[in-house]
């Protein structure tokens, strides 16, 4: 099913997905990857803020390319999301809300999303030519130092996403492979 | 032998690395071979080679899915503007991988070869806006801000030229990549069932549909270099060794029957092509490599 849905997604809005479901997403989000997550992990362990309010975000798992002049940002398709499986339960717990990524997650992320009612998004890995032209603006907010990994807020306008694991557990992943599976 | 030696000893000075007399050596400067590198670095992140586009053209014809359709055309229109608005076609530019083929008959100056390698690598990621994905130390982890190192594979060659393959590896793949380590015994049925293993483990995580380049036999490092090289080898084109073609054949087949489909999103094109190369190997083992490529799978060459 297609939808066209806002960011920050609504709790109801967030319900209502289904794994398998295509959607376009309009509205603020976040980047971070390997190295911002540890540092967001770093200075939770310490008691510090994190850099941007996790209650409600949607982070997405991508280091862009450099921007050529006139453009917000360079190519920019997902990362893959197991990595930052290590800190996503963490996350979910303290609110966040969804992850834009791609590839499989673990149980202990899958668990986190049911837990806290969040969604687990893939957008098309290696179409970052294509994602780059659904980003209207891209604003460093923190981790300057480094580089491609430092925390982003985006503006993304029709960003295309596909449900993998919805806020029941149903993996699209898993569902979709086994429906085309034609080998023992 | 002994004679050859007596002339050369001369007051006790014998220069071991003598040319010898009569071999014409072709002067290749470095600064060429700079700039050959600057320009694919930024030519293989915004156009995929001709074998790429024939492989993705056939998977859009023969994907069953609905939605593995739709994937696989967002990716073509992906390739459209990555080259038309000059973005890299992926955001992972990778890391330069280079096999450096160097005829005997070159003789380079003007620099060293290793320093014109990454010097170009360096320049094709800063003017070509790439993004610089290296770290100075695996364990450490600070970003050296220009892309290099470069990885760097050299041989010598028959002849006066110098062959320059660049092959920019993306890490979301280079990941789910795997080294098997089998017994005789396991013969060809074990290779199957390690690439397919291999293969089924990355599903999503390697950006589907896959190009698979696979190294059998030689060393732990042979066959791991065999299947990187053998990603550079055109995608329609099969082993010119016929059991091996076979071979790629079958796993194509069998690799396109897991189910796993474009994006992962279930379909018949789990992958584009599998690669295999080989080598003679010990009477004790089978060592086979399965370095898996995403969709993106950048090699360009280049002849000085």
């Amino acid at each position: 099913m297609e939808k066209h849905l806002e960011i920050p997604l609504k709790e109801e809005e967030i319900k209502n997905l289904k794994a398998g479901d295509y959607v376009y997403l309009t509205g603020t989000i976040y980047t971070a990857r390997d190295a911002a997550h540890k540092r967001m992990a770093e200075a939770l362990d310490k008691g510090e803020e994190l850099p941007l309010e996790i209650k409600g975000a949607t982070i997405y798992y991508m280091g862009p390319s450099p921007a050529r002049e006139g453009r917000p940002i360079g190519s920019a398709g997902p990362t893959t999301a197991s990595r930052m499986d290590k800190y996503a339960p963490r996350l979910l717990d303290l609110g966040m809300a969804g992850m834009i990524g791609k590839g499989k997650r673990t149980k202990e992320v899958t668990d986190a999303i049911v837990r806290n009612q969040g969604i687990y998004f893939a957008a098309v890995g290696g179409a970052g030519a294509l994602l780059s032209k659904r980003i209207l603006s891209s604003q460093v907010i923190a981790y300057e130092d480094l580089g491609t990994e430092a925390i982003r807020k985006l503006e993304i306008e029709n960003f295309p996403v596909i449900v993998v694991i919805d806020s029941q557990g149903n993996n699209l992943y898993e569902n979709a492979v086994k429906e085309w599976r034609q080998i023992s | 032998m002994r004679k050859e030696f007596q002339k050369n000893y001369k007051q006790g000075c014998f220069d071991p690395c003598q040319q010898t007399e009569g071999i014409q050596l072709r002067d290749i400067q470095v600064k060429e071979i700079t700039e050959a590198v600057r320009d694919m670095c930024i030519q293989i992140n915004h156009s995929l080679s001709q074998d790429m586009c024939r492989v993705f053209q056939k998977a859009v014809n023969e994907e069953k899915s609905e939605l593995g359709k739709q994937v696989l055309s967002q990716l073509q229109e992906n390739l459209e503007i990555a080259e038309t608005d000059r973005i890299p076609i992926c955001q992972d530019t990778g890391m330069a991988v280079i096999f450096a083929e160097v005829g005997q008959e070159v003789h380079l100056t003007g620099g060293s070869l290793e320093e014109a390698i990454h010097e170009g690598v360096r320049r094709g990621y800063q003017e070509g806006y790439l993004r610089k994905s290296v770290v100075k130390d695996p364990i450490y982890r600070e970003n050296t801000k220009d892309n290099t190192p470069a990885v760097i594979h050299y041989s010598i060659t028959d002849g006066d030229k110098v062959k320059i393959t660049l092959a920019p590896k993306g890490f979301g793949s280079e990941n789910m990549s795997k080294i098997f380590m089998l017994k005789p015994a396991d013969g060809i049925e074990g290779v199957k069932k390690a690439i397919l293993s291999a293969v089924e483990e990355a599903g999503p995580n390697a950006c589907p549909p896959m190009v698979v380049g696979v190294g059998i036999g030689g060393t732990f490092e042979k066959c791991a270099i065999m299947a990187k090289q053998a990603l550079t080898r055109p995608a329609d084109q099969r082993s010119s060794i016929p059991y091996v073609k076979e071979l790629e054949e079958e796993m194509l087949s069998k690799i396109n029957q897991l189910g796993i489909g474009p994006g992962g999103l279930g379909g018949t094109t789990t992958a584009f092509a599998v690669n295999i190369n080989t080598y003679p190997t010990h009477i004790a083992g089978l060592p086979v490599a399965v370095n898996i490529c995403c969709h993106v799978n950048r090699h360009i060459s280049r002849i000085l």
